[in-house]
């Protein structure tokens, strides 16, 4: 199996801050991970080679310093590592970062024709799940989104079975290869890195392809210049025209606080009084209906 | 985005459209079906859908696709109950369940056919899986999980806002010149509109020319979810969430206590959740579930963009949390500074008072 997993760089969520006074994002010192919906399509991607053979490729699109998420990938037991980087590739959108990884993939595919592609089911950073399926069809790929089983994979046929999460339930799906698979959170658990490959991570030479190697075609379709949408505005949220109402509150007796704001809260959201009646044990009816 | 400031325009990028571009008109909403079930945020989004088609002057069109049959009609009846005018039904039986590339061609088609210039979609699992192909398929703009969608008046573009990454931030995205501009939004995020039974609207049948043998994802099997004993936040009228300033997984019984009185729901931030003390499903935020409950208590909660944009359509927050610069009483109506750990015992007794239990 000739296996590539797209994952992305980013900042880790815990440590970001935000200027109390310019209201920017603070970047700077904020540590960098793998988005971590991406280490479920890893760990997917390496059980599959264990099982199948053949080597896991894990490739990303961003600036140099994300050579760091390639070398922890490697180091989880990833066999090969490309990064994608070139300054026009800056301010792209979904649709202009699925084209570039699309046409990656594409030229690594002429090196040994590629069976699956792998991405997480969304970053934390842009939150849109957007990029796998862009990539699927920019490629002619089975899409098989939010994946929470790879049930089997038949290499001789050409064909795989998974589990997919749907609105109401779980579809069992069975589709041919090559195929995307963006894989479900919580679906399995990223190995440790075994000794060797920590060692052959750190030594480990990354491949890194601007737009040429990278087989862009078309320059039109990259970065800023090739995305369909554009941020017009950032803003902090508006509060509520009111403040909220505030009621004392006094540690000895919490109770008078909360019976009093109990009661403004019946006399001002009529509502809530209505739900609360629904919820009113009957005097005398003993045990309540929920 | 990283150095963009707060409330200052990025530069304004004039949208003008050429050609064809101009013979986009109309607003479209998907109506999502699953096994003859109508996710319900198709309808939310045909409240607001309508809102916009109306500042525009267009027609606003619902979606139907699925398996021929009565259900597509009555999709149909009421898509136009809730603000529809016009309804394109796509029936075939290769449409029968949802799977992705017929969908996709049958939207895509139905899109170059009709071109409208606004398409929404629900950001379920079948919404986003849809909309991405679509749109990258069209070449054309995607906002996802927005939490507000309005017309530009100068340039009639499509505004749509969502929570940027970081924790306190909005941001508004457009789509330059192309169209149609589409937009997923999820449950719970916009308001239900009221049916009106009596509305009605123009069905135009279209024959999407699908092909089973042409189909290489076969559905072998699907497994509907046992939904007894999970939690219902989308629909609960009255949710009792704990965030981090409970301080450690024991006093999260605080939380359940007083929403056992109140027959209230069980929800939580998405710190309470990495920390261990319940469990993910009941995550109320951006990554979590949207809610809009009659009434929302806080305990502990900061208030992080991430969490209000999930519940900040509640009628009634109450916001129980001992800084009182928490950003959490920007956006709640009543506030009590305080420990949570002293308030909450407090609130059940006066609720148990109140509701006449023990
Ligand atoms: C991409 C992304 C998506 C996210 N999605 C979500 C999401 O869906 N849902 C979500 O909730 N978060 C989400 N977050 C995280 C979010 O940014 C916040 O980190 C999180 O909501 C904080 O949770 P918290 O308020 O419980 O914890 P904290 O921010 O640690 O706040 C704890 C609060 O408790 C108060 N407190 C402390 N002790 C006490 C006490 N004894 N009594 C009363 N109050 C006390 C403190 O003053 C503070 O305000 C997301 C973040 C990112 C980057």
């Amino acid at each position: 199996m000739n296996i590539v997993v797209c994952i992305k760089q980013v900042p880790d969520s815990t440590h970001i801050r935000v200027h109390p006074v310019t209201n920017t994002i603070m970047r700077q010192g904020v540590p960098a991970v793998i988005n971590p919906y991406d280490l479920f399509a890893i760990e997917a991607a390496l059980q599959i080679r264990d099982t199948h053979g053949g080597k896991v490729t894990v490739i990303t699109m961003g600036p140099p310093p994300a050579a760091v998420a390639l070398r922890k990938a490697l180091a989880y037991g990833c066999d090969e590592a490309v990064l994608i980087t070139d300054k026009i590739f800056s301010g792209a959108d979904t649709l202009a970062t699925s084209y570039v990884l699309a046409s990656a993939i594409a030229t690594l595919g002429k090196e040994q024709p590629v069976d699956l592609v792998f991405t997480g089911k969304q970053t934390i950073d842009g939150d849109t799940a957007q990029v796998g399926p862009g990539i699927a069809k920019r490629l002619n790929l089975e899409l098989l989104t939010y994946v929470s089983k790879i049930v089997a994979v038949n290499r001789e046929a050409g064909k795989i079975q998974v589990e997919r999460r749907a609105e109401g339930g779980v579809q069992l799906l069975e589709t041919r290869l090559p195929a995307l698979i963006t894989m479900l959170e919580g679906t399995n658990e990223i190995r440790f890195g075994s000794a060797p490959d920590m060692f052959r991570a750190a030594r480990a030479e990354i491949r890194t392809w601007d737009r040429e190697s990278a087989g862009i075609e078309d320059l039109k379709k990259v970065g800023l210049k090739g995305s369909p949408t554009v941020v017009s505005r950032v803003f902090g949220p508006t509060p509520r025209a009111e403040k909220a109402q505030q009621i004392a509150f006094d540690p000895a007796a919490p109770q008078a606080a909360t019976d009093a704001l109990l009661e403004k809260v019946l006399a001002e959201i009529p509502k809530v009084g209505k739900e609360l009646e629904r919820h009113k044990v009957e005097a005398g009816a003993g045990a309540n209906h929920e | 985005m990283s150095n963009a400031k707060t409330d200052k325009p990025i530069k304004k990028r004039k949208v003008k459209l050429e050609g064809d571009l101009l013979n986009y008109k109309g607003v479209w909403v998907l109506v999502e079906s699953e096994r003859g079930h109508v996710h319900p945020v198709s309808w939310e989004l045909m409240g607001q859908g309508r809102l916009l088609a109306d500042q525009l002057g267009v027609e606003l069109c619902g979606v139907v696709m699925g398996a021929p049959g009565p259900e597509l009609q009555a999709q149909c009846e009421a898509a136009f109950a809730y603000g529809a005018d016009r309804c394109y039904r796509v029936a075939s039986p290769v449409l029968a369940d949802y799977r992705n590339v017929p969908y996709t061609q049958a939207l895509t088609d139905l899109v170059n056919q009709f071109k409208p210039e606004i398409m929404l979609l629900g950001a379920t699992t079948l919404g986003r899986d849809l909309a991405g192909s679509v749109a990258t398929t069209l070449k054309t703009g995607l906002t996802a999980d927005c939490t507000e969608l309005a017309i530009d008046p100068e340039d009639r573009c499509l505004l749509s806002t969502r929570p940027t990454f970081g924790g306190s931030l909005l941001c508004t995205i457009v789509t330059l010149n192309y169209r149609p501009q589409m937009a997923t939004v999820r449950h719970r995020v916009m308001p239900m509109p009221e049916a009106q039974p009596e509305r009605s609207g123009l069905i135009v049948d279209v024959d999407p020319h699908l092909v089973e043998t042409d189909v290489i994802t076969k559905i072998l099997d699907f497994v509907p979810d046992d939904q007894s004993g999970k939690p219902q936040l989308p629909y609960a009228e009255m949710i009792v969430s704990g965030g981090k300033g409970l301080g450690k997984a024991e006093n999260f019984k605080l939380v359940w206590d007083l929403a056992k009185t109140l027959g209230a729901e069980v929800g939580a931030s998405r710190a309470a959740i990495h920390a261990g003390w319940i469990a993910a499903d009941r995550q109320v935020g951006q990554t979590g579930k949207t809610v809009r409950p009659a009434l929302y208590i806080a305990a502990g909660i900061s208030g992080a963009i991430q969490h209000r944009v999930g519940m900040e359509a509640s009628d009634c927050i109450i916001a129980i949390n001992n800084d009182p610069s928490a950003p959490i009483f920007d956006f709640a109506h009543y506030a009590i500074v305080g420990d949570c750990v002293q308030v909450l015992p407090a609130l059940r007794k006066t609720f148990a008072a109140y509701l006449g239990k023990p």
